[in-house]
């Protein structure tokens, strides 16, 4: 069918876009333009995708009208919806809508999975086929339900880490239950039967997708980003899979190299935060507290907005230190009013961006950059954090595991062993922070009770607003 | 002309292999600042699973196939254009007014 060879065509130039797109995204200058190269792959293939209608199997023909206008419907839907929520999102709210888009796409491919072996089409092809449509269609569901709790957990819906008693042996089970369902159907295809009872399939999604739930309700939110990596690995590998069943090169080629970039991805950031990949899924980060808080020696001290900013006004070297709280107060803007005052008298500023400031890596940078805040003056923190010992002043804005010593000593501490900002060697310290509660892993944070550390309580906004009028009144 | 794909046994193989290589030399040397814009470009780029699921839909045989296929659609056209929109939010803020330092012209 010529139909076929131009669909092939088309998917072929969309591989290519695809890869040169994510070529170009993966450096700062021609990032934009990456991206607008990669949705013309994603145009050009769905149209392509439309040609599949010119050739239907015999049993989908006397359905196909109906079809093509559920097909309408539901790309009208697809499009539209994720389109208004995409722009409509908050900057500080991306990554768990990174999670909820990559959620979809791991339910597509579940959903692609599942008409496969419904319709007998996995099963004509053989086992080999029949194998990836249920791995695919395994860890599609999985990375669709992990995902949505990773979307609640980011969002606030869900707070609690949550776990059943002996739950490594729960999800145990339930993996083993799901294969043992695709080894079974995977013997009916060698058999020669040609469809798979709807029933066998039913509970195999469901215990699927249960797993899903169960792997990522005990990860506490500071691992979430790289949970969502994860997931967006998952997503690609499943994509991969359903793409060997239908045949079709595009999937094939975009799933497996999200499939491997994303995981290089995770392991990127689980080393940021010296974590394992394996520790994460299969350990108790951001569980319950291991008791030893009482320890912590001294008194936390209270000051001034307008003090702090008095005191950076006259120091000659400053170092910020942004985290979550400050893009969730939305005060990105003023604090960048606040360092260009500082800069005019000459203060040197600068940046210090943990690896997981904000909610994932580099997610502190967009919203700095959003602000219109200087490259040249943020720095990683392999980069600055020999300098805090030469700063007179550190300022801590919303962040809090990231700058806990207990990092560094405590070895009973959940966040012991990962890289810190050595926020604590500054002359002097101040933390902004809306009020007295710990950390995102719910540690209690050192650095607070020192004596180089004062608190300034509120929103880091308001804060902000105090500090400039402070500083503008002195000049 | 009869140019049919059909990817089979080791050609699977061969393109598995070359494209996880592709994945993993294109993401190997990026600075931290796009790791989030970058997880976010790829998940855009596995919404193509959306040409999947509209194969899927067009042959149902079925009302279950129906109904599935459609949520597979629907899903499907989410992520590729949530994750389009999404991705291009954040690259929108890479564009101009630095005089950073790595972002020379090209």
């Amino acid at each position: 069918m010529f139909s076929t060879f131009l669909i092939d065509a088309a998917y072929f130039v969309a591989a290519f876009l695809f890869l040169y797109g994510l070529k170009r995204m993966a450096s700062p200058v021609t990032a934009r333009s990456g991206i607008v190269v990669a949705g013309g792959g994603m145009v050009l293939a769905v149209a392509a995708a439309f040609l599949y209608g010119f050739d239907v199997s015999a049993r989908a023909e006397p359905y196909l009208t109906t079809n093509v206008i559920l097909l309408v419907i539901a790309l009208g839907l697809g499009i539209g919806w994720a389109w208004i929520s995409g722009k409509r999102v908050a900057m500080t709210d991306m990554p768990q809508m990174v999670a909820l888009y990559n959620g979809m796409g791991g339910g597509a491919a579940a959903a692609i999975a599942a008409t496969e072996l419904l319709s007998g089409n996995a099963l004509a092809h053989g086992p080999v086929v029949t194998v990836l449509a249920i791995l695919g269609g395994l860890i599609g569901a999985v990375a669709l339900s992990g995902s949505l709790i990773a979307w609640a957990k980011l969002d606030g819906r869900m707070n609690k880490a949550w776990r059943l008693p002996k739950h490594q042996y729960v999800n145990a089970a339930l993996l083993c239950g799901a294969l043992f369902i695709g080894a079974v159907v995977t013997v009916m295809a060698v058999v020669g039967a040609e469809e798979t009872p709807i029933l066998l399939i039913l509970v195999f999604f469901a215990v699927a997708l249960a797993l899903g739930v169960l792997l990522t309700t005990p990860i506490g939110g500071a691992d979430m980003p790289v949970v969502i990596s994860l997931y967006n690995a998952f997503t690609g590998l499943a994509v991969a899979f359903e793409g060997f069943v239908l045949q079709n090169p595009a999937m094939i080629i975009a799933g497996t190299v999200v499939g491997s970039a994303g995981t290089l991805l995770t392991l990127m950031m689980a080393k940021a935060m010296n974590r394992q990949v394996s520790n994460i899924i299969f350990s108790d980060f951001g569980g319950e507290d291991d008791g030893s808080d009482g320890e912590i020696q001294g008194t936390m001290k209270a000051c001034d907005a307008s003090d702090a900013a008095i005191s950076m006004f006259y120091a000659n070297k400053v170092i910020i230190v942004p985290g979550y709280g400050l893009a969730v107060a939305q005060a990105q803007h003023k604090l960048y009013e606040f360092v260009k005052l500082l800069q005019k008298q000459g203060v040197e500023v600068s940046f210090a961006i943990h690896p997981v400031a904000g909610r994932m890596p580099g997610h502190m940078n967009v919203l700095l950059a959003e602000a219109g805040v200087p490259y040249d003056i943020i720095h990683d923190l392999e980069d600055i954090n020999e300098e805090f010992a030469q700063a007179d002043v550190a300022i801590v804005l919303g962040a809090n595991d990231v700058v806990n010593p207990a990092a560094r000593t405590r070895k009973s501490s959940p966040i012991y062993g990962m890289p810190i900002l050595n926020v604590d060697q500054a002359r002097q310290a101040y933390v902004v922070k809306r009020g007295q509660g710990k950390g995102y892993s719910g540690v209690e944070n050192e650095l607070f009770f020192l004596d180089n550390t004062s608190m300034v309580y509120g929103d880091a906004q308001k804060v902000m607003v105090q500090m400039i009028e402070a500083v503008k009144s002195l000049g | 002309m009869e140019m049919t794909t059909t990817i089979t046994g080791f050609v699977a193989l061969y393109i598995f292999l070359l494209a996880a290589f592709t994945g993993y030399e294109i993401i190997g040397r990026v600075p931290a600042i796009l790791h989030t814009p970058l997880m976010s470009g790829s998940n855009f780029i596995h919404g193509i699973v959306v040409v999947g699921a509209m194969w899927a839909l067009l042959n149902a045989g079925s009302t279950l196939e129906q109904v599935i296929g459609f949520v597979g659609v629907l899903l499907g056209a989410g992520n590729a254009a949530g994750g389009y929109v999404v991705t291009e939010r954040m690259l929108e803020m890479f564009k101009p007014t630095n005089k950073a330092s790595g972002a020379d012209k090209e």
